[in-house]
C-alpha cells in the first residue's frame, strides 16, 4: 500500500478549496461520503481528517478500525492537540476505509486503518501529528494573509489564531480561506511534546453515550432494506466437504427465501476465502434463517483429518522433541553443548499451550452488496484492505467502486484479521443476487476459527557454580502458525510461535532455540499479542523453577539476567530494541507493589513474571488463595512502560482489560479437537471469565516517560499466565506447566 | 449511487411471518405494538430484525452470555430465550428505553467511570445493572458478582465502580 504523503494532507484543497453548505464532500472530492449527520452543516474541509464549522466547532475523523482499543478517541486526541482546539469542542466521526489510486497505484488517503499488532499509536504518532499541523498552519497562513504580517508572528490558542497585539480570529473565520492555500513541500513541524494539553490527559471514550443508550450501531446491527439474513451450517469436519443435503423442511420454513451452498478450502491450499464448506439459508430476518438452518439435513464428507485429536497432537509433539532431530534453527549463540559439560546444575521443563478461539461478543458477520459498477461493504473489521482486495478478486470489481465503511467491532482479537466471513457474504450476495446481511452464530464461531496455534515447549537451562544460568534451549514443537496461512507463505515455519530474539536471547551466551512443525488440519491465526502469549507462559514460567531449584530468588534471577541497563537487537515486531533497563524497571516496580520481599503466612501465594510485547514492558503479580478447589485472586497487578501515554485513562482500560483477559485465558480456555472437529460450541464450553471470577480491581501503574509511545492493547496479557502459574506454585507447591491452568491444578491437586 | 442503511424502525410493528392469528399485544419502551406473526420468534430477533432496536444484542443464542439483556416488567431477562408469546401483556424496556429527559442514573455512572471499551456488552450489563439496583439499592459486592453477563474486554472492575456509583447517584436522585 503506498501511501501518499501530499495528497493524505491535502485532501479537501486538491478540487475546489472550501466545501459548500450542505454539500456531499465525499462526492466532491471522490472520496468518502460525508456521514448523514454532518450533511447541511456548513463545514470547511482542511486535511483528510478535520472539519471546521462557521461557528468553530471542530469535527475530526478517526481513521482506525475500533474494536475496543480506544483508537476512535486517541487518534483524534493527537490531531486535535497539534490543530490547538478544545476537545471539548470537537466532535468525532468514524472515516470509511479510504482507497484510492494515485496515477494506478493503490493507496489509502488516511494512511493506515489497520488494527493490528498494537500499531495504531505508534504509526499516528508519525502521521496524524503532522497532518493536525498542518491543518494548523493553513490556518495561521489565512490569518497571516487576512492580516498582512508575518506567519510566525502568530500563535494559536483553543482554536484561535492570536497576533501579540491581541487581534484574534477564530478557526471558524478563517477555514475558507486556509483551504484555499497549499502546503509547502517540506515538512510541518509539530509541538513540542512538553506543550501538550490534550495529549497525555485522562479522555473518555468520544462516544460513550451513544453506546451507553444503545444507539451505537455495530457491523451487526446494519440493514439495508433489500437484503436477506444469510445463516450458515458449515462443514464441521476439518476440510471435508458437503456430499448432499435435503433442504425440504428448510425451505418450508416461513420467511426462508432461498438457500445457497457454497465450497469450502481444498487441503493444502491457502486459507483466503472461506474456511469451511457450507451451507446458507437466506431469509427475511434472522429468526427464520436460524430455523431453515436447523431443518437442513445435510451429509458431510470427512476431510483428510478425521484421526486429529488434540491427545495425539500432544503426543506428536512430545515425541518430536524427545527425537529432538531436525529441529529448525531459530537461534544459536555460544556452544551450549559445552557449557552443559561444565554444568553445575542443569534444569529442564516442558509446557504445553493450547489452541485458543478468539470468540469476539459480536461474531464476525458482512452486510453486503454488489452491483455491476460497485459494491458496499458494511462490516466489523479490522483489515479493511484485505476486505476490499478479497471483494475485488472474488467478483472483478476494481477496489476504487468498493466502499467499505467502518462500524464499531465488538471485539477483535486478531479474530478480524481474516476477512473469511467477508468471502462468505460475497460468495452468497452472487448466487442469490441480492443484497446480503450473513449473521454468524456463536457456534459456527468457536467451531471455526483461525485459531492461536497449540505446542509444546521444552526448557533446559545451564547454570554454572554460582547458579547463573549459562546456557539456555527452548525447543518448541507447535503446530505452525504458518500453516496455510495467506501471506505467509514465504515466512519461516516458526514465524508466530517462536521468536529469535526474546528473552532470554543476548543475554545468555550458550543458547539455542528451535523449533519442530507439528502437522494439523486446524486452521491458524492471530490471537492478541499471538507468539507473546503463545511462548512467555513457557519462559516465565520456567525462570521461577530455575529460580526454586537452585534456591535463588526469581525475581534477582531475572534482574540478573537482564544485567546492566542496555539496548539489545530485537529484530522481531516491537524492535528494534529491547532495553533491558525499562524491563528491570517494570519488574522491580512490580515488586515493590505485590511487597515481593514480605513473607506470606495467611497462605497466600505471591507470582511474578515480565514480558516484552511489541515495544512494551510489562509485569505482572498476582497474589491468590485456594478455597477448596476455587482459585482466589485477592490481589493482581500490571506494571507498563509503553513511553508516552496518549490517553492515560484508555491505557488503564486497555492494561485493565488485557489483564482480566490474560487470566480468562490461562485459568480456564482451550480449544480442543477430536476426530478431525473442534469440540467446543457455545459458552458453556469456552468459559469466559465472569465478574464473579474477576479480581474486584486490577492495580494497573504506568511508568512515566517521554520516549514515543507504543500501542496498549497487547501489552497487558503475555506474562499473566506465568505470574498466575507461579503464584498458584507459591501457595499449593504445585507446579502447572500446563495451560488452561485450572483443570490441570484440580487434576494435580 | 451510495446507499445509506436503514436506521430508523419502522414507524408500527409489522407482521413477521405467514401464520394468521390473533396479534400479540405488549408494551416496548412505552409504546405499544402487536406481533401477529411467529410466536415462538425469540423477543431479541423481533427487537432487533423487525423493531430495530438493535442495542439489545446477539452473543450466544442460548442464556450464557447475557449480551441481549432487557427489562421485561422490570426484571432482567434473555431475550434470545423469550419467546414472543411470553410477553404478550407485558412491559418491556430496552436499552433505547432506560433514559427519560436524562440518562439514568446507571448510563451516567457508565460514562463517567469510562466502561466500555468495545462496548457490545454494555447494554446487557447495563439493564443487569439497572435490575440489581433495582432489587437492592446498596448492593455488596457479592451482589455485583451475581451479575453473570460476559464481557470478552475485561470490564468488570469497571462495571463494578460503575453499579457502585450509579447507586449513589440513584439515592441523590431520590433524597
Amino acid at each position: 500500500m503506498t501511501f501518499s504523503r501530499r495528497r493524505f494532507l491535502q485532501l479537501g484543497l486538491t478540487a475546489s478549496g472550501a466545501l459548500l453548505v450542505g454539500m456531499r464532500a465525499g462526492d466532491a472530492l471522490g472520496a468518502a461520503p460525508m456521514p448523514p449527520e454532518l450533511l447541511g452543516d456548513d463545514l470547511v474541509q482542511l486535511t483528510a481528517f478535520v472539519m471546521i464549522e462557521r461557528d468553530n466547532r471542530v469535527v475530526i475523523g478517526a481513521r482506525g478500525c475500533e474494536i475496543g482499543q480506544g483508537v476512535i478517541t486517541a487518534l483524534p486526541m493527537l490531531i486535535a492537540e497539534e490543530l490547538d482546539v478544545d476537545w471539548s469542542k470537537v466532535r468525532v466521526i468514524q472515516l470509511p476505509y479510504g482507497y484510492e489510486e494515485t496515477d494506478g497505484k493503490p493507496g489509502n488517503r488516511y494512511g493506515d486503518q489497520f488494527a493490528g499488532g498494537s500499531t495504531s499509536i505508534p504509526t499516528a504518532w508519525k502521521d496524524l501529528r503532522e497532518a493536525g499541523a498542518a491543518a494548523r498552519w493553513l490556518l495561521v497562513q489565512a490569518a497571516a494573509d487576512a492580516w498582512s504580517v508575518k506567519a510566525h508572528d502568530l500563535q494559536t490558542q483553543s482554536g484561535h489564531v492570536i497576533h501579540a497585539d491581541g487581534r484574534k480570529l477564530s478557526y471558524g473565520a478563517l477555514a475558507r480561506t486556509a483551504a484555499a492555500r497549499q502546503l509547502p513541500d517540506t515538512p510541518i513541524p509539530t509541538r513540542d511534546p512538553a506543550t501538550f494539553r490534550i495529549v497525555g490527559k485522562p479522555t473518555r471514550v468520544v462516544d460513550a453515550r451513544s453506546i451507553v443508550t444503545g444507539q451505537n450501531r455495530y457491523g451487526i446491527d446494519e440493514y439495508l432494506s433489500d437484503a436477506l439474513v444469510a445463516v450458515m451450517l458449515r462443514c464441521p469436519h476439518l476440510d471435508g466437504s458437503l456430499e448432499s443435503v435435503d433442504d425440504k423442511d428448510a425451505r418450508r420454513i416461513p420467511g426462508v427465501k432461498d438457500i445457497i451452498t457454497i465450497d469450502g478450502p481444498k487441503t493444502g491450499e491457502v486459507f483466503d476465502g472461506p474456511l469451511a464448506a457450507g451451507i446458507a439459508v437466506l431469509a427475511e430476518n434472522t429468526w427464520a434463517a436460524i430455523q431453515g438452518r436447523n431443518a437442513l439435513k445435510p451429509v458431510w464428507k470427512t476431510g483428510p483429518w478425521t484421526e486429529e485429536s488434540s491427545t495425539a497432537l500432544s503426543a506428536k509433539a512430545n515425541t518430536l522433541l524427545d527425537e529432538a532431530r531436525n529441529g529448525i534453527e531459530v537461534r544459536r549463540d555460544g556452544d551450549l553443548a559445552a557449557s552443559r559439560k561444565r554444568a553445575r546444575h542443569t534444569v529442564s521443563a516442558r509446557y504445553e499451550v493450547p489452541f485458543l478461539a478468539h470468540a469476539t461478543m459480536e461474531p464476525p458477520g458482512a452486510l453486503i452488496e454488489l452491483r455491476n459498477d460497485g459494491a458496499l461493504l458494511i462490516a466489523s473489521l479490522q483489515n479493511p484492505d484485505g476486505a476490499s482486495r478479497l471483494i475485488s478478486k472474488l467478483t472483478g470489481l476494481p477496489r476504487n467502486t468498493i466502499e467499505i465503511r467502518l462500524p464499531r467491532s465488538g471485539g477483535g482479537f486478531g479474530r478480524r484479521l481474516a476477512n473469511d466471513f467477508v468471502a462468505e457474504a460475497v460468495l452468497i450476495a452472487k448466487q442469490a443476487g441480492k443484497p446480503v446481511k450473513l449473521m454468524w452464530l456463536r457456534e459456527d464461531d468457536l467451531t471455526h476459527d483461525h485459531y492461536r496455534p497449540f505446542g509444546v515447549h521444552a526448557m533446559s537451562a545451564v547454570l554454572d557454580r554460582r547458579n547463573r544460568v549459562a546456557g539456555w534451549s527452548h525447543d518448541c514443537a507447535a503446530t505452525s502458525r504458518t500453516y496455510r496461512a495467506a501471506g505467509m507463505q514465504d515466512d519461516p515455519l516458526w514465524k508466530g510461535c517462536l521468536e529469535p530474539d526474546d528473552f532470554p536471547a543476548g543475554l545468555v551466551d550458550n543458547l539455542e532455540k528451535t523449533f519442530h512443525p507439528v502437522t494439523s488440519g486446524m486452521p491458524r491465526g492471530w490471537w492478541r499479542a499471538p507468539l507473546h502469549t503463545f511462548h512467555a507462559f513457557a519462559v516465565q514460567s520456567f525462570i521461577d523453577e530455575i529460580a526454586f531449584e537452585v534456591r535463588r530468588d526469581a525475581v534477582e534471577l531475572r534482574l540478573e539476567m537482564l544485567g546492566a541497563a542496555r539496548e539489545i537487537p530485537y529484530r522481531g515486531h516491537g524492535g528494534p530494541v529491547f532495553d533491558t533497563g525499562r524491563m528491570a524497571n517494570v519488574l522491580k516496580l512490580c515488586a515493590e507493589k505485590i511487597r515481593w520481599k514480605d513473607k506470606r503466612d495467611d497462605g497466600r501465594g505471591i507470582g511474578i513474571a515480565c514480558h516484552f510485547t511489541f515495544g512494551g514492558y510489562t509485569a505482572h503479580a498476582f497474589e491468590v488463595s485456594m478455597d477448596g478447589d476455587k482459585l482466589r485472586i485477592h490481589r493482581a497487578i500490571c506494571v507498563v512502560d509503553v513511553g508516552r501515554v496518549i490517553n492515560p485513562l484508555g491505557l488503564e482500560a486497555q492494561i485493565m482489560g488485557g489483564t482480566i483477559d490474560g487470566i480468562s485465558t490461562a485459568l480456564n480456555l482451550q480449544i480442543t479437537v477430536r476426530d478431525g472437529q473442534v469440540q467446543q460450541k457455545n459458552f458453556p464450553d469456552y468459559r469466559l471469565l465472569r465478574m464473579a471470577d474477576a479480581p474486584n480491581k486490577v492495580e494497573v501503574h504506568v511508568v512515566e516517560s517521554t520516549i514515543d509511545p507504543v500501542g496498549g492493547g497487547e501489552m497487558g496479557i503475555a506474562s499473566v499466565a506465568p505470574a498466575l502459574a507461579n503464584a498458584i506454585f507459591a501457595t499449593t507447591t504445585v507446579r502447572i506447566r500446563k495451560l488452561p491452568l485450572m483443570p490441570e491444578l484440580l487434576r494435580l491437586l | 449511487m451510495q446507499k445509506s442503511p436503514e436506521s430508523q424502525a419502522p414507524a408500527s410493528a409489522k407482521s413477521t411471518g405467514t401464520e394468521k392469528s390473533a396479534a400479540l399485544a405488549f408494551d416496548i419502551n412505552g409504546k405499544p405494538y402487536f406481533h401477529d406473526g411467529d410466536k415462538a420468534m425469540p423477543l431479541l430477533w423481533y427487537l432487533r430484525d423487525i423493531l430495530r432496536l438493535t442495542g439489545t444484542k446477539y452473543g450466544c443464542g442460548i442464556g450464557a452470555c447475557g449480551a441481549c439483556t432487557v427489562l421485561i416488567d422490570g426484571k432482567a431477562a434473555r431475550a434470545c430465550l423469550t419467546p414472543m408469546q411470553a410477553v404478550a401483556g407485558l412491559k418491556i424496556t430496552t436499552i433505547e428505553g432506560l433514559a427519560a429527559e436524562k440518562l439514568h442514573p446507571v448510563q451516567q455512572a457508565w460514562i463517567e467511570n469510562d466502561v466500555a471499551q468495545c462496548g457490545y456488552c454494555q447494554a446487557g450489563q447495563i439493564m443487569a445493572a439497572v435490575d440489581l439496583l433495582t432489587r437492592k439499592s446498596k448492593p455488596s459486592d457479592e451482589d455485583i458478582s451475581g451479575i453473570a453477563n460476559l464481557c470478552r474486554c475485561g470490564t468488570y472492575p469497571r462495571i463494578r465502580s460503575a453499579i457502585l456509583r450509579a447507586a449513589t447517584l440513584s439515592r441523590d436522585v431520590q433524597s
